[in-house]
C-alpha cells in the first residue's frame, strides 16, 4: 500500500475499492446453488485472482471502466457500503452477497444496479450508517483510529458535498487554515453530521457551544463568526 | 348605687330567700342582675362619657372603667354564694365575666372608635416631639386588652389595626420628605432613632404583642421603600460612604438594613462593586506604572509588581476589618469580598500573571537581601496575608509552579534568609491548600537537609581516603527527582579538573547506596575560581558553565566562538549568554573580538590579564534564563493530565453522564488548583473519545458513556 498512499486522490480511488472477506465458513462450503450465484462468481473471477479469491486494485479499475464510471465516484463507495466490505485495498468473495442483493450478475445489471443503490443510500436511515461507514472504510492501519486531515476533506467533499455543498465547502476551508488539529475521529465525523443537519447555516443561530459538540466545531464556528464578522 | 347594693344584700342574707329564688327563679334572679348591672352603666357611665372629648374623654373612660371593675369585683364578692354554686351548677357565665361583657356592650361597643382616635393622635402628638400622658394612654389601651378577657381580638382588631395604619401613614409622610431633603447618613440617622422610638412606646404604653408588627411597619416605610433610592444618594449613599471610609455610618447601615427582608444584598452588592472597583483601579495603576518603567529601564521591573501586591494586601486588610466591624461578620459580605478579590486578583499586571507576582512577593520577603526589610514577626504577618491572598487566585497550581522555582533558587544558591521562614509558609500553604499542594516543596526543604548531612559523610570519607581526594573543595547538594522543577542536563564537557570531582562522588555515593543514578545538573553549579591577572589575583565566584568556559583559556589564548562551543558542547544560546556574562557585561575577564556589545559567532576572545577590580572578591552574574514561559507550558501539561484524570474518575463512577453536567463536576473537581477553561475540557474529551476511554451516546450526542 506505500506507493499509494503517496498520492491521496489516487490512494482514495483505492480505499473505495478494497474489499475483503472475513467470512472462511462462507466461501469454503458455498458451492452456488443456483445458476445467478455461478454467474456472480464467474464475473467475480474475471476480474479477480482465482488462488487469492480477490479482486485486487487492477481488476477494481478494470471493473471501473467497463461500468464507464470515474473510480472516484461516490457510487462506488456505496457499492462497497452495500457489500458490507471491511478493509481496503481487495475484493474478496463477500460480493456475492451484495450483488445479490442488487440483483446483478453482470456489469451492465451492476451498472444498472446503481441509480438504486444511490436512492437507497440517500435515505435517511441508512445514509447516517453509510457516513460512517466512509470513515471506517478508511481506517486501513491497525489500531487506527483517526484519518488525517487532507483525506478527510475529500472524503467530505465526496460523501457529503452534494447534500451540504456550503457547509463541507466552508469546514474544508477551515480544516485547511487551522492548525490545531492534524487528524480528525470518529466522533468529529459523526458530530459534522449532525452540525450539517440540526444547525441553522450560516447564521448558526441555534448553535449553543455549551452543547455537547466537539471542540472543533465550537471552534469552526467561531472561525465562520469571525469571518463573517470581518464581511460586514 | 346604695339602692342596687341593698337589694343584693338583702337578697344573699336571706338565705332562705336564696334557696327559693335558686331553685324557684333562678334565671330571673341573673336577668334582674344584668338588668341591673347594665342599668347602672348606662345610667351612670355613659351620659358622663358623651359630653367629654379627646384627653378627657379618655380620663373619664379610665376612671369609670375602674369604677367598673371595683362594682364587679364588689358584686362577685357579695354573691360569692351564687357564683360559687348556683352559677357552676347551671354552668352560667361567672358573675364577673357577666360584670365585663355588660360593660364591653353597652359603653365600649359605642365609644372604641371615638377612643381609639383619641388615642392616635396622642400618639401622633408625641411622634412630633410634644409630652402626653402615658400613663393615661397605659390605662386606656389596658381597656382594650381587658375587655377581651384572655383574648386579644379587641385590642387587635379595634386598636392595633388602626394603630399601625396610621403609623405606616405617618412614616410614609415624614420619609417621602426625609428622602430628599436629607443625606443617607442623616437619613440613617432619624430612621435609627424613629425605631427607637417607636420601641420605647411599646415599652410603655402598647401592648409587647404589638412591637413587632409596629416595627416592621417603620422599618417597611422608612427603608424598605426607600432602600435603592437611599443607597444610590449620589453624594452621600453607600459609594460615598465607602470612598469615604464612613465606619460608623456603615455599620448603622448594617443594623438597619440587616432588620428588612433582603435588605442586605443591595448593600453587600454595593461593598462588591466598590472593593472591585478599588482593586481593578490598583491593577490599572500598577499596569501603567509597570509601562513606564519598561521604557527606561527593564532591569526594576519587580519592584512595581511588588508595590502592587503590598497595596493588594493593604486593600484586603482594610475591606476585611469592614467586614469584621461594620458589617458583624456577615456571610454576605464575606462572599462579597471574596468574590470581588478574585475579580481584580486574577487579571495580572504586564504580562505577568497574579500567581507569579504572589510567588515572587514571597521570594522577595524570604530571600536574602530582597527588597523588603522587615522584622520576623513582619515576615510572619505578611506571608500569611499573601496566602490568605492566594485563596482568591483560581490558578493556584501555576502559583506552585512558580514558587517551587524560586524556592529551588533560594535553596540552591543558598538565598533563603531564614529557614523557620520557609517552613513557616509551607506550613500555611498546607493549611489552605492541602498537603499535595506542599508536598513537593517540602521534599526540596528536606532535601537539602539531607544533603547538608551528605556532605559531612562525604568530607568524613575523603579525609579517610586522602587518595581519593580530587585536591578541590566540592560540595554536592543530592536532590530527588520529581520534587524539584525539571532542569535540563547537558553534557557539557567539564575541565578534567572538575571531572575528576564528579568521579570521586561518584565513587563515595556507591559506598552509600546502590540502585540509584546521579543525573549531573551543571547549569546549577557555582566555583570559585582563582585568577590571576597582572595587577592581583582575585577569587571569581562563577557558575560551573562560566568556570569551564574561563579553564578553557589555561590551554590556549585566543579562542573562536565556535571552538569554545565545541569545547565545551553546548547550545548556541546558553554560548551566547555565558560569553556575554564574561566578555560585555560589567566584568571583562575575557577580550573579544571585535569589542562589541553583543556575541555573534564570528567573534573572536582572549584572556583579558589586565582585569583588575577594587574588590578582592567579585561575583560574576550570569543572568537566568526566563523560566516563564517553561513553567507555564509545565503548568499547561499537567494541567491536562489533570483533566483527563478527573474526567476519567468522574465517568468512572457515573459510567453515563450529559455532557454539561461532567464539564460542571470536572470543574468543581479541579476548582481547587485552578479553573479549567471549558474549551480545554472538551478538547479533553474529544481526545479521551479518541483514545476510547469515552464514547458518545449513540441516540443523544449530549451524553458520554465510560468504556471500561
Amino acid at each position: 500500500m506505500a506507493e499509494f498512499s503517496c498520492h491521496a486522490a489516487l490512494r482514495l480511488s483505492f480505499i473505495l475499492f478494497n474489499y475483503f472477506c472475513l467470512n472462511f465458513f462462507y466461501s469454503a462450503s458455498s458451492k452456488a446453488s443456483t445458476k445467478e450465484m455461478e454467474r456472480i462468481d464467474n464475473l467475480f473471477y474475471s476480474y479477480g485472482n482465482r488462488s487469492s479469491s480477490m479482486i485486487d486494485p487492477e481488476g477494481i479499475e478494470a471493473l471501473c471502466s467497463d461500468m464507464e464510471i470515474d473510480h472516484t465516484d461516490v457510487r462506488i463507495l456505496m457499492l462497497a457500503w452495500k457489500m458490507k466490505a471491511e478493509k481496503q485495498g481487495y475484493f474478496t468473495l463477500e460480493w456475492r452477497q451484495g450483488l445479490k442483493a442488487l440483483r446483478a450478475d453482470t456489469v451492465s445489471k451492476l451498472k444498472k444496479a446503481l441509480p438504486e443503490l444511490e436512492k437507497e443510500v440517500r435515505r435517511a436511515s441508512s445514509f447516517v450508517d453509510f457516513y460512517s461507514y466512509a470513515f471506517r472504510y478508511c481506517l486501513t492501519e491497525e489500531k487506527q483510529k483517526s484519518i488525517d486531515i487532507e483525506s478527510i476533506c475529500q472524503l467530505l467533499d465526496l460523501v457529503l458535498g452534494s447534500q451540504f455543498r456550503a457547509q463541507v465547502d466552508y469546514f474544508i476551508d477551515y480544516l485547511k487554515t487551522q492548525s490545531d488539529y492534524k487528524v480528525i475521529n470518529m466522533d468529529q465525523w459523526m458530530g459534522f453530521y449532525r452540525y450539517c443537519n440540526e444547525i441553522s447555516f450560516p447564521d448558526h443561530k441555534n448553535y449553543d457551544p455549551e452543547l455537547a459538540w466537539p471542540l472543533i466545531l465550537d471552534n469552526f464556528v467561531e472561525w465562520m463568526r469571525a469571518k463573517q464578522a470581518a464581511q460586514n | 348605687m346604695d339602692i342596687i347594693f341593698n337589694v343584693f344584700y338583702r337578697l344573699t342574707k336571706d338565705r332562705f330567700f336564696f334557696n327559693y329564688f335558686s331553685s324557684q327563679k333562678g334565671k330571673k334572679l341573673r336577668y334582674s342582675c344584668s338588668i341591673i348591672e347594665s342599668g347602672c352603666c348606662l345610667i351612670q357611665v355613659l351620659p358622663s362619657l358623651r359630653e367629654k372629648h379627646d384627653e378627657f374623654m379618655l380620663r373619664e373612660l379610665v376612671k369609670r372603667w375602674s369604677n367598673h371593675k371595683v362594682m364587679v369585683r364588689w358584686l362577685s364578692r357579695f354573691f360569692h354564694y351564687l357564683d360559687r354554686y348556683f352559677i357552676a351548677r347551671r354552668s352560667l357565665p361567672p358573675l364577673n365575666e357577666v360584670g365585663l361583657i355588660c360593660f364591653r356592650e353597652q359603653v365600649y361597643m359605642e365609644l372604641n372608635g371615638k377612643v381609639r382616635d383619641a388615642v392616635i393622635s396622642l400618639i401622633d402628638q408625641e411622634r412630633e416631639g410634644e409630652q402626653i400622658d402615658r400613663a393615661l394612654l397605659k390605662n386606656v389601651l389596658d381597656i382594650f386588652v381587658e375587655i377581651g378577657m384572655t383574648h386579644m381580638d379587641y385590642y387587635e382588631n379595634d386598636f392595633e389595626e388602626a394603630m399601625l395604619k396610621d403609623t405606616a401613614a405617618y412614616y410614609s409622610r415624614k420619609a417621602s420628605n426625609w428622602i430628599l431633603e436629607d443625606s443617607c447618613p442623616d437619613y440613617m440617622l432619624k430612621a435609627e432613632e424613629c425605631l427607637r422610638w417607636e420601641k420605647d412606646r411599646v415599652s410603655h404604653y402598647l401592648h409587647s404583642s404589638s412591637e413587632p408588627k409596629l416595627l416592621e411597619k417603620v422599618q417597611h416605610e422608612l427603608l424598605s421603600v426607600y432602600a435603592s433610592q437611599l443607597l444610590e444618594k449620589e453624594h452621600s449613599g453607600c459609594h460615598a460612604l465607602l470612598r469615604d471610609d464612613k465606619v460608623e455610618d456603615l455599620s448603622r447601615m448594617f443594623r438597619l438594613f440587616s432588620k428588612i427582608p433582603k435588605g442586605l444584598d443591595p448593600v453587600s452588592s454595593i461593598f462588591k462593586q466598590h472593593v472591585t472597583a478599588e482593586g481593578t483601579a490598583l491593577v490599572k495603576q500598577a499596569e501603567d506604572a509597570a509601562s513606564n518603567k519598561k521604557a527606561d529601564k527593564r532591569d526594576t521591573v519587580g519592584l512595581q509588581e511588588q508595590v502592587f501586591v503590598r497595596k493588594v494586601i493593604e486593600l484586603h486588610d482594610k475591606y476585611l476589618a469592614y467586614v469584621n466591624n461594620c458589617f458583624q461578620n456577615h456571610t454576605l459580605f464575606h462572599k462579597a469580598l471574596k468574590e470581588a478579590f478574585e475579580v481584580f486578583c486574577n487579571k495580572g499586571v504586564a504580562g505577568s500573571s497574579s500567581a507569579e507576582l504572589l510567588a515572587t512577593f514571597c521570594d522577595n520577603i524570604l530571600k536574602k537581601g530582597g527588597s523588603e526589610k522587615l522584622s520576623d514577626e513582619a515576615i510572619e504577618e505578611t506571608l500569611e496575608k499573601v496566602v490568605k491572598l492566594l485563596a482568591y487566585i483560581s490558578d493556584k497550581d501555576l502559583f506552585a509552579e512558580f514558587y517551587r522555582k524560586k524556592l529551588a533558587r533560594r535553596l540552591l544558591f543558598d538565598k533563603s534568609a531564614n529557614d523557620d521562614h520557609e517552613r513557616s509558609i509551607l506550613t500555611k500553604l498546607k493549611q489552605q491548600c492541602g498537603g499535595q499542594f506542599t508536598s513537593k516543596m517540602e521534599g526540596m526543604v528536606t532535601d537539602l537537609t539531607l544533603a547538608r548531612e551528605n556532605q559531612t559523610s562525604f568530607e568524613e570519607y575523603l579525609s579517610n581516603n586522602s587518595q581519593a581526594n580530587p585536591g578541590i573543595d566540592l560540595t554536592v547538594t543530592v536532590l530527588t527527582t520529581g520534587f524539584w522543577p525539571s532542569y535540563k542536563s547537558f553534557d557539557l564537557n567539564l575541565p578534567a579538573e572538575m571531572v575528576r570531582c564528579v568521579e570521586v562522588f561518584k565513587e563515595f555515593y556507591q559506598t552509600k547506596t546502590k540502585h540509584r543514578k546521579l543525573t549531573w545538573i551543571y547549569s546549577l553549579g557555582t566555583c570559585n575560581l582563582i585568577g590571576k591577572f597582572e595587577p592581583k589575583t582575585m577569587e571569581l565566584i562563577v557558575t560551573t558553565y562560566q568556570a569551564s568556559a574561563l579553564l578553557l583559556f589555561n590551554a590556549a589564548d585566543r579562542l573562536s566562538y565556535s571552538e569554545i562551543m565545541t569545547q565545551l558542547n553546548l547550545t548556541d544560546d546558553d554560548v551566547v549568554r555565558l560569553l556575554h556574562s564574561l566578555s560585555c557585561a560589567k566584568y571583562k575577564i575575557l577580550n573579544k573580538e571585535p569589542n562589541t556589545k553583543t556575541i555573534s559567532p564570528t567573534d573572536y576572545f582572549e584572556f583579558n590579564s589586565k582585569f583588575t577590580d577594587k574588590m578582592r572578591r567579585i561575583k560574576i552574574p550570569l543572568p537566568p534564563v526566563d523560566e516563564k514561559k517553561k513553567v507555564i507550558e509545565d503548568v499547561d501539561k499537567d494541567r491536562r493530565y489533570a483533566i483527563d484524570a478527573s474526567i476519567v474518575r468522574i465517568m468512572k463512577s457515573r459510567k453515563v453522564l450529559g455532557h454539561q453536567q461532567l464539564v460542571m463536576e470536572c470543574v468543581e473537581q479541579l476548582g481547587r488548583m485552578f479553573k479549567p477553561d471549558f474549551k480545554a475540557i472538551k478538547k479533553r474529551i474529544e481526545d479521551l473519545i479518541t483514545r476510547d476511554y469515552l464514547e458518545r451516546d449513540k441516540d443523544n450526542p449530549n451524553l458520554f458513556r465510560y468504556l471500561a
